[in-house]
């Protein structure tokens, strides 16, 4: 009996201490050079219609975390495209994936739509996802604890919108299209019922879906604007279509204003509109970041330029701050989802677009609309919406 | 109502302009329909196909701004060739890849209806991979308002548009009601058998049935793409459905049912718009479809390819 019971307690302290070892053991094998590394994934659109957009968000994040990783620190990040093309059909199919392969956290989802349809999967599995674009109002209404955003939503910009139509652009009648997205329609119904509370009349609200990459024939809403002698036409939706859109519309013989969102912010938007970029204005609660920057804005710009041979773009400096959360997280020893979730939410710092810190529902706190307009080709900075005149 | 009232000289006319590029790719439905009884799925892709040989003939010639007068008149015969060529090419190669191998083997119809299904997914797949964004071109017309009607303005391309289908149908029309091979299509489409028992060629009424229909889509094409100035690889997807629907809606088999159907589906979507907003402009479409295939699946014109003439 004794004997047996001392071979016993040999025997599962042999098998303990041996667990114990291999266990040490695992724990550091990921590579030579005994660092760990986690995942951060990104989604969004990087060969999709509007793939502009996902791919600044990416080249932004991209050089946050290769910067880091550059420092030699003890848990280097690996940042994991999941290119969703902006569809939320395949954003769904795409989560579940992201979630096995392991990401502790994720910079994106890029648009208002994906975010919508994946959002209750990153929140199930735990996952902290920040945001540098989805804007549509609702995402926040959600009671996702895992769910941030980086700039401010369309009920900032909705009404900023509204705001500069008509007091700064002084339009009394106004066309308000939508592209039947999430964002899209979202960013207009906003506009639409601000501009009603302005004292402004919408004289037009429609919508028109796109078909993937192919651009509608937008005669009936044409000559439904022409009929209603609007002074401006407002267009939620992304720069594929609105480009296209604008273009339509001059070709119509439609005179007024063209003013559209921060979807229609990029270059595309002007080689799309043809003649009729020029005096058109588009929105944003992004800050873009040009070679005239001074300061943090004006390292980041030689930064970025330096590492992708192009000028930052829309949403790549929130694109920078996302990561940049991730990377404080890393750095002070979370490199779990659930260890990250806390100090995500509670963020704090002076990042290149602007303040970061988190309301307790995921959105940023404070939020500016800034006013661009495209000046002979050329996308430029008119001031914020309560300021900025047509 | 009063927005219909209002738009309705400008609805009219776009609805005829859209409606001309619905007639020219439903003519390659009716035919290839009326003589094989097979709906060519893939004839979507052979206008998609037509719309990047204008693009590319575009680039080639070097188009630097809008040309006018005579030179203009070349450069859209030129590019009216180009593509309908490039689009009857390729039609003609489905038919030889997609059909020919199934009739042959004696294949039932739904054999050959998900080869056209999977031929067309192929050929959008296939331009996605070197077209994956929209393709835009220069203006080559410039867009100059003519005259007005009420709200609506009659605009040079718009009436290029119509004119433009409006002839390719007259002449398509007049080949196949008055020329002997117009004869042996006619043949063909009544009774494959009897046209072979008195000395007719099937296979080659077939490849120029396909050749046609190609390339009469390849000239809606080229008219697309000087209208639009841009196009994608999944350009085909609607058009093509809404295309289908107006073979239908003219009867299916039926060569001025086509322009018929056509224009008239480009005004009732175009009028539905207006008064029920843009958004209701797909379903509407569609709606015509299910529509006519319930109460009058023989369209409105009737099926006549292969009825007998006088």
């Amino acid at each position: 009996m004794n004997r047996t019971f001392t071979r016993g307690v040999g025997a599962v302290a042999a098998v303990a201490l041996l667990s114990f070892g291999a266990a040490a053991c695992g724990s550091d094998n990921n590579d030579s050079s005994s660092t760990a590394s986690v995942k951060v994934g990104f989604m969004g659109d990087l060969t999709g219609p509007n793939k502009a957009l996902g791919i600044n968000i990416r080249n932004g994040a991209k050089l946050a975390i290769d910067q880091y990783n550059a420092t030699n620190p003890k848990t280097k990040i690996t940042l994991v495209e999941y290119d969703s093309q902006g569809d939320p059909k395949q954003a769904t199919s795409l989560a579940p994936k992201a979630i096995e392969d392991g990401i502790v956290g994720l910079v994106g989802p890029a648009f208002s739509g994906e975010t919508a349809d994946t959002g209750a999967a990153w929140q199930e599995a735990g996952v902290p996802f920040v945001s540098a674009s989805a804007t549509r109002v609702s995402l926040s209404d959600n009671s996702w604890t895992t769910f941030h955003r980086v700039l401010a939503d369309d009920g900032f910009q909705g009404p900023g919108l509204a705001n500069f139509l008509v007091k700064g652009a002084s339009a009394s009648k106004i066309a308000v299209v939508d592209d039947a997205s999430e964002y899209g329609k979202g960013l207009a119904d906003e506009a639409a019922n601000a501009i009603k509370s302005g004292g402004a009349t919408v004289a037009v609200r429609q919508s028109v879906a796109a078909e993937g990459t192919t651009i509608p024939n937008y005669s009936s809403i044409i000559n439904t604007i022409k009929g209603a002698n609007v002074d401006a036409v407002l267009y939620g939706g992304y720069y594929a279509q609105a480009g296209p859109f604008a273009k339509q519309l001059k070709d119509g013989g439609v005179t007024a204003k063209f003013v559209s969102g921060d979807g229609s912010l990029d270059p595309a938007f002007v080689k799309g509109a043809g003649a009729a970029a020029n005096g058109s204005y588009l929105s944003c609660t992004c800050a873009l970041i040009n070679a005239g920057s001074t300061g943090t804005a004006a390292t980041f710009y030689t930064d970025y330029k330096a590492a992708f041979s192009a000028d930052p773009g829309t949403y790549s400096p929130e694109g920078f701050d996302s990561a940049t959360i991730f990377i404080n997280g890393v750095k002070d020893g979370k490199v779990t989802r659930a260890d990250l979730l806390p100090v995500v939410s509670a963020a704090s710092f002076t990042g290149v677009s602007k303040q970061i810190a988190f309301e307790s529902n995921g959105n940023i706190k404070g939020g500016t609309v800034l006013m661009y307009k495209v000046v002979d080709g050329k996308i430029t900075s008119i001031g914020t919406t309560d300021e900025a005149t047509s | 109502m009063s927005a219909f009232l209002n738009q309705f000289w400008a609805s009219t006319i776009d609805g005829l302009t859209q409606g001309g590029i619905y007639a020219l790719v439903a003519l390659g439905y009716t035919l290839v329909y009326g003589v094989l009884r097979l709906i060519n799925f893939a004839h979507s892709e052979i206008f998609m196909i037509g719309t990047f040989a204008t693009v590319a003939f575009i680039t080639a010639v070097g188009v630097a701004s809008p040309l006018t007068g005579l030179a203009l008149l070349f450069f859209l015969l030129a590019a009216g060739l180009v593509a309908a060529l490039a689009s009857g090419g390729a039609a003609v190669l489905l038919e030889r890849i997609a059909y020919r191998p199934l009739r042959r083997k004696g294949a039932t119809q739904l054999a050959a209806l998900i080869s056209a299904i999977g031929a067309s997914l192929f050929l959008q797949q296939l331009f996605s991979l070197k077209y994956p964004d929209a393709v835009s071109t220069v203006r080559v017309m410039d867009k100059v308002n003519l005259a007005s009607i009420g709200t609506g303005v009659i605009r040079a391309d718009k009436v290029l548009v119509f004119v433009g289908a409006v002839m390719m149908m007259v002449i398509l029309d007049r080949v196949v009601n008055g020329t002997r091979f117009g004869r042996a299509i006619r043949a063909t489409a009544q009774s494959p058998n009897n046209a072979t028992l008195m000395g007719v060629d099937i296979d080659k009424v077939i490849l120029i049935t396909f050749l046609i229909g190609g390339a009469m889509a390849g000239i809606g094409g080229m008219l697309y793409v000087v209208f639009f100035e841009v196009t994608t690889y999944f350009v085909g997807f609607v058009l093509g459905i809404k295309a289908f629907t107006a073979a239908v809606l003219g009867g299916i088999g039926n060569l001025r049912g086509a322009l018929l159907g056509g224009l008239l589906l480009g005004l009732i979507e175009e009028y539905g718009a207006s008064i029920f907003g843009s958004q209701w402009k797909d379903v509407i479409a569609f709606s015509v479809l299910v529509l006519v295939l319930m109460f009058r699946p023989t369209g409105l014109l009737g099926e006549s390819l292969g009825k007998a003439r006088a």
